[in-house]
């Protein structure tokens, strides 16, 4: 999957999990960015994620990613792995 | 009825979509009971009420929620914030795990010391719930705990006393023996039963521990709809909410195969083949359903000949006795469920339709909102799809349940009966009806409640009251409170019909009056009110105030109190109506009913 494809479905999902169409999310994004996206809501959209790309982050790399740019490398490695 | 939350459901889309789903439940129009709910937890219980929001408000229950701060469930308990003081629950959820057991044995602790251990840890919680009872007098629903996700003896750690697994194991027991107890007696009590549960979603997933130490939940996030879900029914079934029947299909539902082109030899049903066996297994599983009172109906495309002779085979578990109705013939499905559920005096969406056939299901949803229709798949999956969709969640089994069937049968019998004659009175005397008119008896509370909860068409106020409520009615002596019991030729009714009046001084108002639809025009409301007028009387009151309140489903008794001889003093724009009754004069109404009280 490209680094476009990812960011597409990532779109998809932050849509759905904060109920706003207008999102679009880039390498630089972060919990500041987006309405809604607090410590709870974090635990709902990492699920999202989960379920969208057939993926289980572990518990270094939630702790680690600081915006939706490393979110995606993870989620790259992961499908190529 | 919202599909995406019917059992099965699909855990994930249900977290993913939660803001949609609650905005599509919330726009619906549903006429909804509100209710009050504090959550204690002892670990993380966000995610877990904003799924159980959508489960209640799927079952016409708008709740308002409490959340304990996280992991305070006992200090909210004990000693409780003028927060959730305030609040007054109408129902305490209190979720903990395995995760909230601090004092487990250890390898060297004597048998007495493991007592010891399991006795402290259960008055821990007994004492919380007894604070709560005290305070509240709500029911509490209340989790028990699920297996540990590790064996450190291997399978020594069941048995072994020092055993976690043991331990747990212990402590459920001692949990399920304290809910039989208060059953019988003070308040109500739930065990919403995490260890069964874990153990259908898988112990290993349940207890995922990145869930626990990255977000301190004691279930994966995968889990929670199904957590969620299990809470809901609870609750709905509190408040009288569950189905009350089954309507069934014949061909590829009861049996295999299609008694009209295979003949009754030909279906497979019982241990003679393996699908046989299958569909026996079902068959016994709903008859089972009918011992706790679920009302049986079949509603099938078949000759009803056709029909007779499969529900006959000597090798089926169900016979044509066991159904209070039996529709075989060509008619759209749909019109036979609404012709069961009007000669059942019920509301069409309280039975659930069985059919391993997708399209007549969608032609029964499609014709009548709110009826459930599951997606039951193949035979060897009916069992657990109809078992786990939580229609006849048992919060309580009063005797009237597990008689309904035959109470209907009675109603079958009378039916036939009423068309012999001319005259209706005539009819009605020949009933020969005896009724007990008396006060509310500790005994019949469960019943009491359960039928303030039920009932909507025969019922002026809709006033709903749980167990406790009702005591607390009844052991307040401004109140007159009166249960009536009818019985006739054909069998014992049950309770039927509940009056609660408040005195203030030579006033008596009327808080509550309903009627079960299923003694409707026997004259039983008549006999109802000479016992309260007899009641009102004795107290020295004068003058009766009845109220009408209007909801979409009560318009049956828009002049209820018109018919018994009351004034109507008030009506709001709401259609609110308030009416008076002078009792100087009264004379009694009833003379087809023997009255004791």
């Amino acid at each position: 999957m490209t680094r476009e494809a990812v960011f597409e479905k990532l779109n998809e999902v932050f849509r759905d999990v904060f109920e706003d169409d207008d999102i679009t999310v880039d390498d630089s994004t972060t919990s500041a960015d987006v309405d809604g996206w607090d410590s709870l809501e974090h635990i709902n959209l990492i699920n999202a994620v989960e379920q969208e790309f057939d993926i289980k982050f572990n518990m270094g790399q939630i702790v680690s990613m600081k915006n939706v740019g490393e979110m995606a490398d993870i989620i790259i490695s992961k499908l190529q792995g | 009825m919202m599909k995406e939350l019917e059992y099965p459901f699909d855990n994930s889309y249900i977290m993913k979509k939660s803001k949609s789903i609650k905005k599509a439940l919330l726009a619906d129009g549903s006429d909804r009971i509100k209710k009050k709910i504090a959550v204690l937890g002892g670990s993380t219980t966000h995610d877990i009420i904003r799924i159980l929001e959508l489960f209640l408000l799927n079952y016409d229950i708008e709740p308002v929620f409490y959340e304990s701060e996280y992991g305070q469930y006992w200090q909210d308990a004990m000693f409780p914030s003028d927060e959730l003081k305030e609040f007054a629950p109408d129902i305490i959820y209190i979720h903990t795990s395995n995760r909230n057991i601090t004092d487990y044995p250890t390898l060297d602790d004597s048998e007495a010391a493991v007592q010891d251990k399991l006795d402290g840890m259960f008055k821990h919680f007994e004492t919380m719930w007894h604070n709560l009872h005290e305070l509240y007098h709500c029911p509490i629903i209340q989790n028990n705990f699920e297996a540990p996700f590790y064996r450190l003896m291997g399978n020594r750690d069941g048995y072994d006393i020092h055993g976690k697994l043991s331990f747990i194991n212990r402590l459920n027991f001692m949990f399920s023996e304290y809910a039989r107890k208060a059953s019988g007696d003070e308040g109500s009590f739930f065990i919403n039963d995490i260890n069964y549960l874990s153990t259908c979603y898988g112990l290993d997933a349940w207890s995922d521990p990145l869930a626990w130490h990255m977000y301190k939940y004691a279930l994966c996030i995968q889990a929670i709809p199904t957590l969620s879900f299990n809470v809901a029914n609870i609750i709905k079934s509190i408040y009288g909410k569950n189905k009350k029947g089954l309507v069934l299909d014949l061909d590829n539902t009861l049996w295999g195969g299609v008694v009209g082109d295979d003949g009754p030899d030909g279906i497979e049903i019982g241990q003679e083949t393996n699908l046989g066996q299958v569909y026996l297994e079902f068959q016994n599983y709903i008859k089972a359903q009918k011992e706790l009172g679920i009302v049986l109906a079949v509603d099938s495309k078949n000759d009803e000949e056709n029909a007779l002779a499969g529900l006959n085979h000597p090798d089926g578990a169900l016979k044509p006795d066991d159904f209070v109705f039996i529709k075989a013939n060509w008619e759209p499905k749909s019109e036979n469920m609404k012709a069961i559920a009007s000669e059942l005096n019920v509301l069409p969406e309280s039975l659930v339709f069985v059919d391993d056939n997708p399209a007549e299901r969608a032609i029964v949803t499609g014709q009548i909102p709110k009826v459930n229709a599951p997606e039951i798949d193949t035979p060897e999956h009916y069992i657990r799809i109809l078992d786990h969709s939580g229609f006849f969640e048992t919060t309580s089994i009063s005797e009237d349940d597990r008689k309904r069937n035959e109470m209907y049968m009675a109603n079958r019998k009378r039916t036939e009966l009423q068309e012999s004659f001319k005259d209706y009175s005539e009819y009605l005397r020949s009933l020969e009806m005896k009724a007990v008119i008396a006060p509310f008896e500790k005994m019949y509370i469960p019943r009491i409640a359960q039928l303030t909860n039920k009932s909507n068409q025969f019922n002026l106020t809709t006033k709903r009251y749980t167990p406790d409520d009702i005591e607390k009615t009844a052991n307040d002596s401004s109140n007159i409170t009166l249960y009536g019991r009818l019985e006739d030729k054909f069998g014992d009714n049950g309770i039927v019909s509940l009056v609660i009046g408040k005195q203030d001084g030579d006033e008596l108002h009327i808080d509550l009056w309903l009627m079960s639809c299923r003694v409707l025009k026997r004259d039983m409301e008549f006999a109802m009110m000479d016992e309260l007028a007899k009641k009102a009387g004795e107290r020295g009151i004068k003058t009766v105030y009845g109220y009408y309140y209007p909801t979409a489903k009560n318009k049956m008794v828009k002049d209820f109190y018109s018919l018994q001889g009351f004034d109507l003093v008030k009506e709001d724009e709401g259609g609110n109506k308030t009416y008076k009754l002078d009792l100087t004069g009264y004379t009694n109404k009833n003379n087809v009913i023997d009255v004791e009280d």
